[in-house]
């Protein structure tokens, strides 16, 4: 990876290496009485790794000027690399979390393995490191082929990937260490933050170099939707992670946020995490990766602009639903509740957009099941953000809120929509870019698609009944006006469901798995001989005939 | 300068209102105008280009 680096790069890479190692060694220095320590070595450590990496290759001669007639596609194989691994451990860790609700004693007395300190490495863990991974990853690769443009340099897409990877080891081993801002989904303390904006700003700068150097001249609107989920994302995690530390050698910080502002400024955070992390980036994998497998075109441009603008603008304001029935203001609520019921026209908008693309290949669906997976994730699109639109509804909501429903309905949106499209982007990207003819076993992406839809039908509808059992039994009266159930009563309910969602993320983990050891046996299999036609670089084949 | 709940609510009521309606009209104005629409079906086809090189 060094090797494909300019001379001036490397020295850059190299001087950013040895910053960061400082940095590690100033927070261990200063935080020798905190957690923070622990991290401060961590981070000089990682420094160091990186240095060594740069230095082994500073002396290799210069690549040379023909790598600008190809795209640069290094750091979006190693972005599919470490979004797997992320994959297999944070999935591992949620069947483990789920396990221990059913067993508690799975946490074997250490502090590291409690539910509250494995919970966050899971959702984290999934959702940074799998899905952000993922994203990186895929908008790099869409972003250069939709504007028929290199990226501007090697160096910056690098610093993205590996700096982003640094947050997410900071964030997971800070949760078992005990280091938490309790705030879901955005844990992670104060250093850790300010290194991911960092890293997020130059995403975002290097995206939009890569848009200005394009020469379609239209964008593409996969491309609009990455724009707005790396613009979004910015936003949110700097407002929200506004906090001043203790000291400068304290892991612990506090919010400047206070009281309902705070909560208010969480969800609506959270629930944005999940509209733009979540839904925006992943709906640009739709746009783009969808129409290549299906190879036809998506059934209305038009639609899938509307449908942006509409999720966009609509979302924003859909955070405070996760708050009815809480001191904040009621008007606050309904609008959050408003918006989050109109935005069923735009989700379901794409998500037909996506069907209505297939409608006349399905038997191209049924034979192959990287198109499956795709066609699978715009049905969960449409029913998770179906199901997202009613639970917004307070009624509703009274009923659903703090049940195992919404962890059904969430699981609905992480395994069903944002997995699904995931794997199926990258068995469509993994036997292009390694210039595989196709993947190493065919019955292995069936097998994996067989046990993700399994394990997620499993786990959501275990979650739907153990939800809506205990929110009926929590408002269950008796006629003298008690209520009829204690909270035990309703736990002791839970555990058979509890078993099964556990085996329901135990068969989406092991999909996982095969798909894993699939792609790394794709990797290391010889180049196929039977290049695909159009699919070579163009100095390969011109270089050939000029030789 | 005067900022109580009351007075940034009638603000959000009311220019919230406009701009989300404004923003709309620029999006369907932007959507269904007939001169675009030549460059949106160019949009949903060139992607899949088997092209995989950089234009130069």
């Amino acid at each position: 990876m060094v090797k494909s680096l300019t001379e001036a790069e490397r020295q850059i890479a190299l001087a950013i290496s040895v910053a960061v190692a400082f940095c590690g060694l100033v927070l261990a220095a200063a935080g020798t009485q905190d957690t923070i320590e622990v991290h401060g070595w961590l981070i000089l450590i990682f420094g160091a790794i990186c240095a060594v990496v740069v230095i082994r290759d500073l002396w290799e001669p210069e690549p040379p000027k023909s790598r600008l007639e190809s795209y640069y596609d290094d750091p979006i194989k190693a972005g599919i690399i470490a979004s797997m691994a992320w994959a297999v451990v944070a999935m591992f860790v949620g069947v483990w979390v789920a396990a221990l609700l059913a067993f508690p004693d799975l946490t074997f007395d250490s502090a590291w393995a409690s539910f509250g300190r494995l919970r966050p490495v899971h959702t984290s863990g999934v959702i940074f490191g799998f899905g952000g991974n993922a994203l990186i990853a895929t908008s790099f690769h869409v972003v250069q082929r939709t504007s028929r443009a290199r990226l501007p340099d090697q160096l910056s897409p690098w610093f993205v990937l590996v700096g982003y990877n640094l947050f997410c080891i900071l964030a997971a081993s800070g949760y078992l260490l005990g280091v938490t801002q309790s705030k879901e989904y955005a844990e992670a303390e104060w250093y850790a933050d300010i290194w991911l904006v960092i890293v997020w700003v130059t995403y975002f700068v290097l995206y939009i170099r890569t848009l200005a150097r394009r020469k379609e001249p239209h964008i593409y609107v996969a491309n609009w939707y990455f724009m707005a989920f790396i613009l979004v994302v910015a936003i949110l995690h700097i407002i929200n992670n506004l906090a001043v530390p203790v000291s400068l050698g304290h892991a612990k910080s506090y919010t400047i946020w206070s009281g309902v502002q705070d909560a208010m400024v969480q969800w609506w955070y959270g629930h944005n995490a999940v509209a733009f992390f979540l839904t925006a980036g992943f709906l640009g994998m739709l746009y783009y990766y969808l129409p290549i497998r299906a190879q036809r075109p998506i059934f209305s441009y038009r639609l899938s602009i509307l449908s942006f603008w509409g999720i966009t603008f609509f979302y924003m304001w859909a955070g405070s639903h996760h708050l009815h029935y809480t001191a904040l203001p009621h008007w606050v609520q309904t609008l959050g509740m408003t918006f989050s019921v109109m935005l069923l026209v735009p989700s379901w908008a794409s998500a037909g957009n996506a069907l209505l693309t297939l409608n006349g290949a399905w038997h191209c669906v049924r034979d192959d099941a990287t198109l499956r997976f795709m066609m699978v994730a715009a049905v969960f699109y449409g029913i998770s953000t179906f199901e997202g639109s009613f639970l917004a509804i307070r009624p509703v909501n009274s009923l659903s809120h703090y049940t195992d429903w919404t962890v059904g309905h969430v699981h609905a949106g992480a395994l069903g929509w944002v997995a699904l499209i995931t794997f199926g982007s990258f068995y469509t990207l993994v036997p292009s870019l390694w210039k595989r003819e196709k993947m190493y076993s065919s019955a292995l992406v069936e097998w994996h698609f067989w046990l993700a839809l399994a394990g997620t039908l499993v786990y959501i509808f275990a979650m739907w009944n153990s939800g809506i059992i205990q929110g009926l039994m929590w408002r269950t009266y008796t006629e003298e006006g008690t209520l009829a159930y204690s909270f035990l009563d309703s736990l002791r309910a839970m555990y058979p469901y509890y078993i099964a969602r556990t085996f329901g993320g135990l068969l989406f983990l092991i999909g996982a798995v095969i798909g894993s050891y699939n792609m790394w046996r794709t990797i290391r299999a010889s180049p196929s001989s039977a290049a695909i036609e159009g699919d070579v670089p163009l100095n390969v084949t011109t270089a050939v005939v000029r030789g | 300068m005067d900022l109580s709940h009351d007075a940034l609510v009638a603000f959000s009521k009311s220019w919230g209102l406009f701009y989300l309606i404004g923003l709309m009209i620029g999006v369907l104005i932007y959507t269904f105008r007939p001169s675009n629409r030549k460059k949106f079906d160019k949009a949903k086809q060139s992607v899949l280009d088997q092209d995989d090189k950089p234009w130069t």
